[in-house]
């Protein structure tokens, strides 16, 4: 339903975006990561036509943005970054413009605005001005003017950006409630957010993309990837346990991950991912090593994120 | 056509939703009634028209028309709701026109509200009412031509007072164009076509034109096309300065 063909966006001599392209389908909850400047902004820019492209374009529910933006615009959900909203109107004001301007009309107008209100949970802030209202209802006022029309591509830039934990949970289980019925573009900087409701990531890193795949695609780049921590008591084997470790087939190395109360902890970590838990938990069991924990690390996202980003990171915009 | 009139309305009651249009309505009428009365001896002249009141408008808007123009595309882009805007589907000339329609019918109740002096000088004597319904015509096409000089300032500036100090300054250029300091500027230099060209701007010349209750279609045709002419700058300023 979304698809990015080639997408390039300079501003001066400043490539901020060069040659993006993805496709979003009906049912997928993409996550945009990327460090700060990256071009994720730039580029759900492009796709909402805010932006026009340098070169390339994007394609909504078949319509092209270049060619016919409005098109485009009619059936797009957009939370821009920072969720701006009309600080001197009421959300029962503002959101009554926005659904004005969609083609909502009279009676169903009205039915909708109630429906997504109460979404969102806005019901007692509706005659409210907005510039009065906490950060997590503006975000809601932000999110209620987006769905208003139940659009099939949805596009949020950093929705959770600043909101409690609770606030948070709840906007991603708005998101997920509405996932299978449509195509989501969000981008994040919380790694978290990527498992708790995407389908799949994209990470974009000075204007190009550097990883493209599900969650656990993306952790199994991880050098953690398949790593079993295991937690000894100290006094058992101490020094040894180490050694004998790394000298397991598979073993890449061992990293101390700290001690505590005289038990320490170790990450086994494999050559290239391999499942190592099972040589290992047997060449415990056979010492004899007084094992309180054993488990395997599925990877970590931000260890990935990093490794992939880190080239030429803090760039301008 | 739903989709400008939404913005209209937006805008409008943008308008209301704060002191902003209750304290310029105030104000306005405050001050034409002290130029009227006072400073145009509208009683002393002891004649049953309106012209003391009509002759102060180009000055009065000079500065208070700025204040209602500035505030139209400095606002939206101060606060991030550009972007919004600008991705609801509203074609480009929607948004223009709904916000300029709005400032220009808020201009127009203002003015609208003077109708006590109107009022008054019906009581004191018998004036001819054609020539007053003629100079409203005309002060409201002039407001008009401000507000899109204002408003095509505004899309530049995310900076309102810029945008108003500017908008006065270039209103005061057209309103003057054709008198003494701006002539003397070009003359000397420019060739006699573009002297002609710039006294044709001067606003005080079209409307003085159309106070004496003479509506000629040459100069309501020239507050259209300046009216028409700065929307579309200011519809190609707002395109440009997205990125």
């Amino acid at each position: 339903m979304i698809e990015t063909r080639n997408l390039v966006r300079r501003f001066g001599s400043f490539t901020a975006v060069s040659g993006v392209s993805f496709r979003v389908d009906r049912g997928e909850v993409l996550g945009f990561l990327g460090p700060n400047g990256a071009g994720k902004s730039t580029t759900m820019k492009m796709i909402t036509g805010f932006l026009a492209p340098t070169r390339g374009t994007a394609i909504v529910c078949g319509h092209d943005v270049t060619a016919d933006a409005l098109a485009v615009k009619e059936r797009i959900g957009y939370l821009p970054e920072g969720a701006p909203a009309y600080p001197d109107m009421t959300p029962a004001g503002f959101l009554s413009f926005v659904a004005q301007v969609r083609g909502l009309a009279g009676a169903n107008r009205k039915a909708r605005i109630e429906e997504v209100a109460a979404m969102v949970h806005l019901e007692g802030v509706m005659h409210q001005a907005i510039e009065t209202l906490s950060k997590g209802y503006k975000r809601r006022v932000g999110l209620a003017q987006a769905i208003l029309h139940d659009p099939d591509v949805l596009i949020m830039d950093e929705p959770t950006d600043g909101l409690d934990p609770n606030q948070k949970h709840e906007v991603r289980s708005l998101i997920k409630g509405m996932a299978a019925r449509k195509a989501i573009i969000l981008s994040t900087h919380i790694l978290e957010e990527v498992d708790a409701v995407c389908t799949r990531a994209i990470v974009i890193n000075r204007g190009s993309i550097v990883a493209d795949g599900t969650p656990e695609q993306l952790r199994s780049r991880s050098r953690y990837h398949n790593a079993v921590l295991i937690t000894i008591n100290a006094g058992t084997a101490a020094g040894s346990v180490r050694g004998e470790l790394e000298r397991l087939p598979g073993v890449e190395e061992v990293e101390d991950s700290g001690s505590r109360d005289g038990r320490a902890s170790l990450a086994v970590i494999p050559r290239r991912g391999r499942s190592i838990v099972e040589d290992v938990g047997r060449h415990a069991r056979s010492k004899g090593w007084e094992v309180d924990e054993i488990r395997v690390d599925a990877g970590r996202l931000d260890e990935v994120f990093r490794s992939i980003t880190a080239r030429g990171a803090g760039g301008a915009r | 056509m739903n989709r400008m009139l939404a913005v209209f309305r937006r805008e409008l009651a943008g308008y209301f939703a704060t002191p902003v249009a209750y304290v310029f309505i105030v104000i306005f009428l405050f001050v034409t009634g002290v130029f009227t009365f006072q400073l145009g001896q509208l009683y002393e002249r002891g004649q049953a028209d309106l012209r003391p009141f009509f002759d102060f408008h180009p000055w009065l808007y000079l500065f208070l028309i700025p204040a209602i123009s500035m505030r139209l595309w400095a606002e939206e882009r101060k606060q991030g709701t550009l972007e919004l805007l600008m991705t609801l589907p509203i074609p480009m000339a929607a948004a223009v026109t709904g916000k300029f329609l709005a400032a220009w019918v808020f201009a127009g109740v203002a003015l609208a509200l003077t109708f006590p002096v109107w009022i008054t000088v019906n009581v004191l004597g018998s004036p001819d009412n054609g020539v007053i319904v003629a100079a409203y015509i005309g002060s409201f096409l002039m407001a008009g031509g401000f507000l899109a000089i204002g408003s095509f300032v505004s899309s530049l500036t995310k900076n309102q007072v810029i945008a108003f100090v500017v908008t006065v300054v270039a209103c005061f250029g057209f309103l003057i164009s054709g008198y003494p300091p701006v002539m003397g500027f070009f003359s000397g230099w420019a060739p006699r076509p573009v002297l002609d060209a710039v006294a044709g701007f001067s606003f005080l010349s079209h409307f003085d034109a159309i106070s004496r209750g003479v509506i000629d279609l040459r100069d309501v045709v020239f507050f259209a096309s300046l009216i028409a002419a700065f929307l579309f700058a200011n519809a190609v300023v707002v395109e440009w300065k997205k990125s």
